[in-house]
């Protein structure tokens, strides 16, 4: 019953949410040549299949109407005509001829990535995605925002509920970007709609896609391939800036990972470890181990009194840095964020393990 | 009647055994039949209220009545137990009750067997129902169970699952098996290959699919058992195999079953037009030759299922057109059931308006097929709702459609009684409106940029997730109504005539009222073929 | 019994039994690889009940075939029925053939780089995409899987035993034909000869295999032997049990055939062996050409 009443009042307020929920009714048109295209091929096929439907349905209709026995309609005998048949096999064909030749251009086109001025690789982790920019040294990951994870149980939804990140990906507007995309664990797919990428990530292979986007502006999308319980809590925003405004933004990546390199070597106060490795915590580990370290057990091991956790340290940099069976590795998160991290799973829950320097973290890779 | 049937011993002649065990024992075809329609329908109940589960959780944005990992069960069991549970044994039940009426034959041509593919079934639901209280839960990967979710990253109670995928395939093989063995063998001397109704040809051909398909689906689940318990590699990159060898070897045997869910339906609707129309099928040749394509077609298309997965483009080209092509004898299907109407006697009882509404919304099915099958749209469509709207017409108002429309067309046949022809009525507006409601918003939710398989979604989804539930649960309550109208038949139907659809041809109606629990003892004349013959 | 006249089985507990056997043998065999200690037996016990029922129902069969209640319609049936159940068969080791070819011809080739493949060898360091050796260098990308996949020294030689075993096997195939053709004119001794040369043909296939499978396991190809290993296995593997069980049905019909079961023209059960043998040596040949020997 107060199951009952709290649906009935989230039934409401999900109506009055109305006000700032965009309505989609189509495909979107999107901001590159490749939606374009697609758009263009979708409507196109849409509107044949409505033509069929048309002339199938009315002519069906009509019988019904007609050849009603209620108004004394007597049945016909016919039962073959080699006319018709021919037709209604030439025709269909000559019609689906039409449609594959427009798809097979647009179909070679957006498969020729060949003309990419510079290249992002993606990386799907279960459940976040890793961008690299390996020209430009950059490198990070990118989760869902703690915005959207609080709203979840909340009836006030902020306004990008589950497509808002902490860290998007950034790309210049008027580039042709060749996208690698691949897997560390099960298969994702990377897909912004507006962008007209979708892309399997299959693990140990890496697959290619191109987009040159128009528009400056902030395009939203999400997994596409059941990946796991958190399959849809894995968002993408791609934010895309004017090319000089690109530029500014990689100097400032660069000098940011100059810094960490930095503060990687000094050693870190317990507290500050503790603060930082919170943090990363709720944000890479929390979506298995769960906020209070409970796990889910038996699939995700509980962190509150996990024997590696109280544990040598070396064996818990080990399975962090390198994964085991279900467990991700996580040798892409910096040396201050995985020690803060594991000394954060050492200390919290009631654990009492020993605290782990990034120096640990940095001599054990 | 003569006493021209043998059976091993004489107690057999004049009916069914008493009480329980008849029903474990039973070689008979018509009792066979009967076990598989009800554990179809039972299931078609428990699939069923997964689905009232999903669409509960989908009502609205958040989380409200279970975890992501549950969601995922569900779904998974959802789309097993539809396919393999509930539509695939009834399309069996059906042909078992059926087709030896059909092809003038007094039974299966392997009973024993008949018995055991029957009863491996409930032994296989069992073990997969049963991983629902093991250890990490029921499978939570999917119905299509790809590499490597489904192997390195599942739990213990998947090996539970791929054995009871081993047992379906048993069953569904050995029916197949026995259905060639069955319209090859014992159909009636007189009855020429093209005197056979056109659901006897179509079970015909889904039986080559089955027997094709299910093997290979048994290949699948054997490789993922190794590479999860025996240190293979067909499916992992590190020791040089590829997870999306897994899928190529799926959707070897994905694509064909499907067309096995909807080919014995399409040969149900072309028994039911014809009858209410009063006048022969039209094109009957070309409904047979059209069934044989498509389900060679349907063998050499299977990677559209895998355009995003990264084939090379050439493969990407040849799985776009001949996808494409499978629209072209399907088209002739369509064709041929409106050209029979047309110039008809028509009436609308209620198995013809659920095939004049199978016609129509497996049509719109079909359509967002083709859609589909155009491998650059199918970029934006892949994996999204557009996808479950598209396979939800073909498989609910396509493949339980007919289930429905032959329950109802037949069961006069089955009991010798009328079920409620105006509760009938209502029942079927209720679901045909319903229905749509439930489905139709899926593929502006798709377009829009909803992905399939997730259990909360963004705000912009919102509307269009909440009606499509309440179409669900209105859907679902239909159900109840149904199971009422059959089980008020059986037991307070009025009694028939042996014909009681006045337009109606086929060995089957020759019969008495309620078929006799042996029928066919001497097999029909060749002018009784070919009256009922559906090209006369 | 004349043409005209139908024969249907009366009602049968033996499915049922049946279901029961291979549940059991499958929950058993899951709990066994899940390491419960009772596993082993359960399994013991569910493959108990199977051959029970194989006795019962196959015994049942025969009984009535000897007693002269099939007619010509039942036999076509059974004939009908073998031939599909081989075909499908053959699906299933369509599959795996299925993977040999594509990770042989596809997706081996990709992890180095080939067709739309040219970004892949980033993830492997110093991998090159030869086909026996594919247990790979650790990946830069994917190490969470924690298996180890290892690399044989030396594989296996095609003219040894493999070729050795092509030969017993056809071999084993035409001394079958032969104990088909006495079988067809009578000749009880000849029969039971030749059927005997079959079965000893057959259980000699499996020694040189098994001693084969303990020379390559000792040059390090195993089942842990990444895809390569994993094919040759599994292939092979499937295949043996099938000779294995080949062998046992042979021997049934020696004992059948020594019982007087069958005469010149009734002998279904004999053919339906013959053809099962037949088309385990055509597997062999399909192996022998693609796994053994190209
Ligand atoms: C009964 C089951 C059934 C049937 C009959 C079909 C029929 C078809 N299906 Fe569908 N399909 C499924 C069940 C079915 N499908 C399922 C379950 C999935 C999802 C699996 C999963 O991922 O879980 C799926 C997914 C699926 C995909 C993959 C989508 C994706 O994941 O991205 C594709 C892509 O090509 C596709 C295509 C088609 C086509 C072209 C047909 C054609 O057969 C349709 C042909 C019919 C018509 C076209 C209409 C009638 C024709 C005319 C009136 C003639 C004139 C028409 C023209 C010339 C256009 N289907
Ligand atoms: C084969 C046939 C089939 C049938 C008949 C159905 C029927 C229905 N399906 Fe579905 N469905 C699939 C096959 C089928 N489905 C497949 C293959 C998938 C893909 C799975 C995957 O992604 O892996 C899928 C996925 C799927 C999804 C997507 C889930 C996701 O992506 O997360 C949804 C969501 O709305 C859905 C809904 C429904 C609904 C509302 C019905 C309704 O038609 C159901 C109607 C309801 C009933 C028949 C039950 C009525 C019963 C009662 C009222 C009694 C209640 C009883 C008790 C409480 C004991 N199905
Ligand atoms: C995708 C889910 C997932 C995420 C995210 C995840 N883990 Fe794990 N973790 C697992 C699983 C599964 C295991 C069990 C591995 C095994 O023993 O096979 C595990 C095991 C562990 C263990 C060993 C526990 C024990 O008692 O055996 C530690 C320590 C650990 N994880 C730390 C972390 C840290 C630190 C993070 C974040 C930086 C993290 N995990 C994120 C799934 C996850
Ligand atoms: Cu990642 Cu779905
Ligand atoms: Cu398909």
């Amino acid at each position: 019953m107060k199951r009952l009443t709290a649906l009935l009042s989230a039934l409401i307020a999900t109506l009055s949410t109305r006000a700032f929920a965009e309505y989609g009714l189509n495909m979107t048109e999107g901001v590159t040549s490749v939606s374009r295209d697609i758009y263009d091929l979708h409507m196109v096929i849409f509107w044949v299949c409505v033509a069929i439907a048309v002339v199938v349905f009315g002519a069906m209709f009509y019988s019904i109407f007609a050849h009603r026995k209620s108004i004394g309609h007597k049945a016909a005998n016919f039962h073959e005509n080699t006319k018709a048949e021919f037709l209604w096999t030439g025709v269909p064909i000559l019609i689906l001829i039409a449609m594959a030749i427009p798809a097979s251009k647009v179909l070679i086109d957006l498969e020729d990535t060949s003309k990419a001025e510079m290249t992002v690789k993606i990386t799907g982790h279960q459940w976040k995605w890793q961008y690299d920019y390996p020209e430009e040294g950059i490198s990070f990951i990118s989760n869902l925002a703690q915005t959207s994870k609080d709203a979840i149980n909340d009836n006030n939804k902020p306004e990008n509920y589950l497509l808002e990140v902490d860290k998007p990906l950034v790309l210049p507007v008027d580039t042709s970007i060749r996208f690698l995309v691949t897997s560390s664990d099960v298969i994702h797919d990377w897909w912004v709609p507006d962008l007209g990428v979708k892309q399997d990530g299959n693990p140990g292979f890496i697959n290619d896609a191109w987009a040159q986007i128009d528009e400056i502006g902030v395009y939203r999308g999400q997994c596409a391939e059941l990946c796991g319980k958190d399959h849809g809590f894995m968002p993408i925003v791609v934010d895309v800036r004017s090319k000089e405004d690109y530029k500014t933004w990689v100097a400032e990546q660069q000098s940011a990972k100059a810094a960490a390199v930095a503060s990687a070597t000094k050693t870190w106060s317990e507290d500050e470890l503790m603060a930082q490795g919170e943090n990363v915590y709720n944000t890479s580990c929390a979506a298995c181990h769960k906020k209070d370290g409970s796990g889910m057990v038996p699939v995700f091991p509980a962190m509150k009194g996990s024997k590696v956790a109280n544990g040598a340290a070396s064996d818990h940099i080990n399975i962090v840095l390198h994964g085991k069976g279900g467990m991700p590795a996580f040798k892409m998160l910096g040396d201050a964020d995985l020690a803060s991290v594991m000394t954060y799973e050492r200390k919290a829950f009631g654990n009492t393990g020993s605290v782990i320097q990034p120096s640990d973290v940095k001599s054990a890779r | 009647m003569t006493t021209a049937t043998a059976t091993s011993h004489d107690d057999h002649h004049h009916g069914p055994e008493k009480g329980i065990m008849r029903w474990v024992k039973t070689t008979n075809h018509k009792d066979i039949g009967t076990l598989y329609l009800w554990f179809a329908f039972a299931m078609l109940l428990v699939g069923g209220a997964m689905a009232m589960g999903i669409r509960m959780e989908l009502l609205q944005p958040g989380m409200q009545v279970m975890d992501p990992h549950f969601f995922n069960q569900l779904t998974t069991m959802h789309g097993l137990i539809m396919v393999f549970g509930a539509i695939m044994p009834a399309m069996v039940g059906l042909g078992n009750w059926l087709i030896p009426m059909m092809v003038g034959a007094p039974d299966m041509a392997l009973p024993r067997m008949n018995n055991w593919s029957f009863w491996i079934l409930p032994f296989a639901g069992g073990i997969l129902m049963s991983t629902f209280f093991m250890d990490g839960g029921a499978p939570a990967f999917g119905w299509t169970f790809y590499a490597p979710l489904s192997t390195t990253f599942a739990p213990d109670s998947t090996d539970f699952f791929i054995f009871a995928v081993h047992l379906l395939g048993f069953s569904s093989i050995m029916g197949a098996i026995n259905i060639i063995a069955t319209v090859i063998n014992m159909r009636a001397p007189e009855m020429k290959l093209m005197d056979m109704p056109l659901f006897v040809w179509t079970w015909l051909i889904t039986s080559f699919l089955l027997i094709g398909a299910m093997p290979v689906l048994a290949g699948a689940v054997t490789m993922m058992l190794t590479d999860r318990n025996f240190g293979t590699a067909f499916f992992d990159a590190t020791g040089g195999g590829d997870p999306v060898m897994f899928q190529h070897i799926f959707w070897f045997f994905g694509h064909p079953e499907v067309y096995i869910m909807i080919l014995p339906a399409f040969g149900i609707i072309s028994h039911i037009i014809p009858t209410f129309s009063r006048k022969p099928l039209f094109g009957y040749s070309s409904m047979v030759y059209a069934t044989a394509s498509i389900a060679f077609l349907s063998y050499i298309v299977w990677a559209h299922h895998m355009f995003l997965t990264g084939m090379p483009v050439a493969g990407e080209l040849y799985f776009m057109y001949a996808t494409m092509m499978i629209a072209v004898p399907t088209g002739v299907k369509v064709f041929n059931w409106v050209s029979t109407m047309w110039k008809g006697s028509m009436t609308f009882e209620t198995p013809m308006l659920w095939a004049l509404s199978f016609v129509i919304l497996f049509t719109i099915g079909g359509f967002s097929g083709l859609m589909l099958g155009i491998a650059p749209a199918d970029i934006q469509y892949h994996d999204t709702y557009f996808v479950v709207a598209h396979f939800h017409y073909v498989l609910v108002t396509g493949a339980l459609w007919a289930i429905i429309a032959a329950t109802l067309y037949w069961l006069p046949k089955w009991t010798g009684k009328m079920y409620n022809e105006s509760l009938a009525k209502v029942h079927f507006w209720w679901a045909v409106i319903s229905v749509n409601v439930l489905f139709f918003p899926q593929h502006f939710l798709g377009l829009a940029g909803m992905p399939r398989r997730i259990p909360d979604y963004s705000l912009q989804f919102a509307d269009f997730n909440l009606i499509s539930s309440l179409g669900g649960f209105a859907f679902g309550a239909s159900f109840i109504l149904l199971a009422y109208i059959v089980v008020d038949c059986i037991r307070n139907g009025k009694p028939v005539d042996a014909r009681p659809w006045d337009g109606a041809k086929g060995l089957e109606w020759t019969l008495s009222a309620k078929a006799d629990y042996h029928t066919f003892n001497t097999p029909p004349s060749r002018e009784l073929i070919e009256n009922e013959s559906q090209h006369s | 019994m004349s043409a005209q006249e139908y024969y249907i089985p009366n009602g049968t507990y033996w499915p049922i039994v049946g279901s029961v056997g291979v549940s059991t043998l499958f929950v058993g065999f899951a709990n066994q690889m899940h390491g419960a200690s009772w596993g082993g037996s359960v399994m013991a016990i569910g493959f108990a009940i199977l051959v029970f029922m194989m006795f019962g129902w196959f015994g049942q069969v025969v009984n009535e075939s000897v007693n002269g209640n099939y007619n010509n319609q039942v036999d076509r049936s059974f004939r009908w029925g073998m031939s599909w159940f081989i075909f499908s068969e053959v699906m299933f080791f369509a599959a795996f053939f299925g993977a040999l070819f594509y990770a042989r011809q596809l997706s081996v080739p990709w992890l180095g780089g080939a067709d739309n493949n040219l970004f892949t060898p980033e993830l492997w360091n110093g991998f090159s995409a030869t086909w026996q050796q594919v247990a790979m260098n650790t990946p830069a990308a994917i190490s969470q899987a924690g298996m180890e996949y290892s690399v044989p020294v030396k594989l296996v030689d095609t003219w040894g035993l493999p070729a050795l075993n092509t030969l017993l096997l056809l071999l084993s195939g035409v001394t079958l034909t032969f104990a088909h053709h006495a079988l067809r004119e009578g000749k009880r001794n000849q029969i039971v000869g030749w059927l005997v040369a079959t079965i000893v043909l057959g259980v000699l296939f499996l020694g040189f295999q098994i001693a084969e499978y303990g020379h390559a396991y000792h040059d390090g190809l195993k089942l842990t032997s990444g895809i390569y290993g994993s094919t040759f296995y599994m292939l092979t593997g499937f295949h043996g049990f099938h000779v294995t069980v080949g062998a046992i049905m042979l021997t049934v019909i020696l004992y059948r055939v020594q019982k007087g079961h069958f005469s010149a023209d009734s002998h279904f059960g004999f053919e339906g062996v013959a053809w099962y043998w037949h088309f385990v040596d055509v597997v062999w040949l399909g192996l022998f050409v693609f796994v053994y020997w190209v």
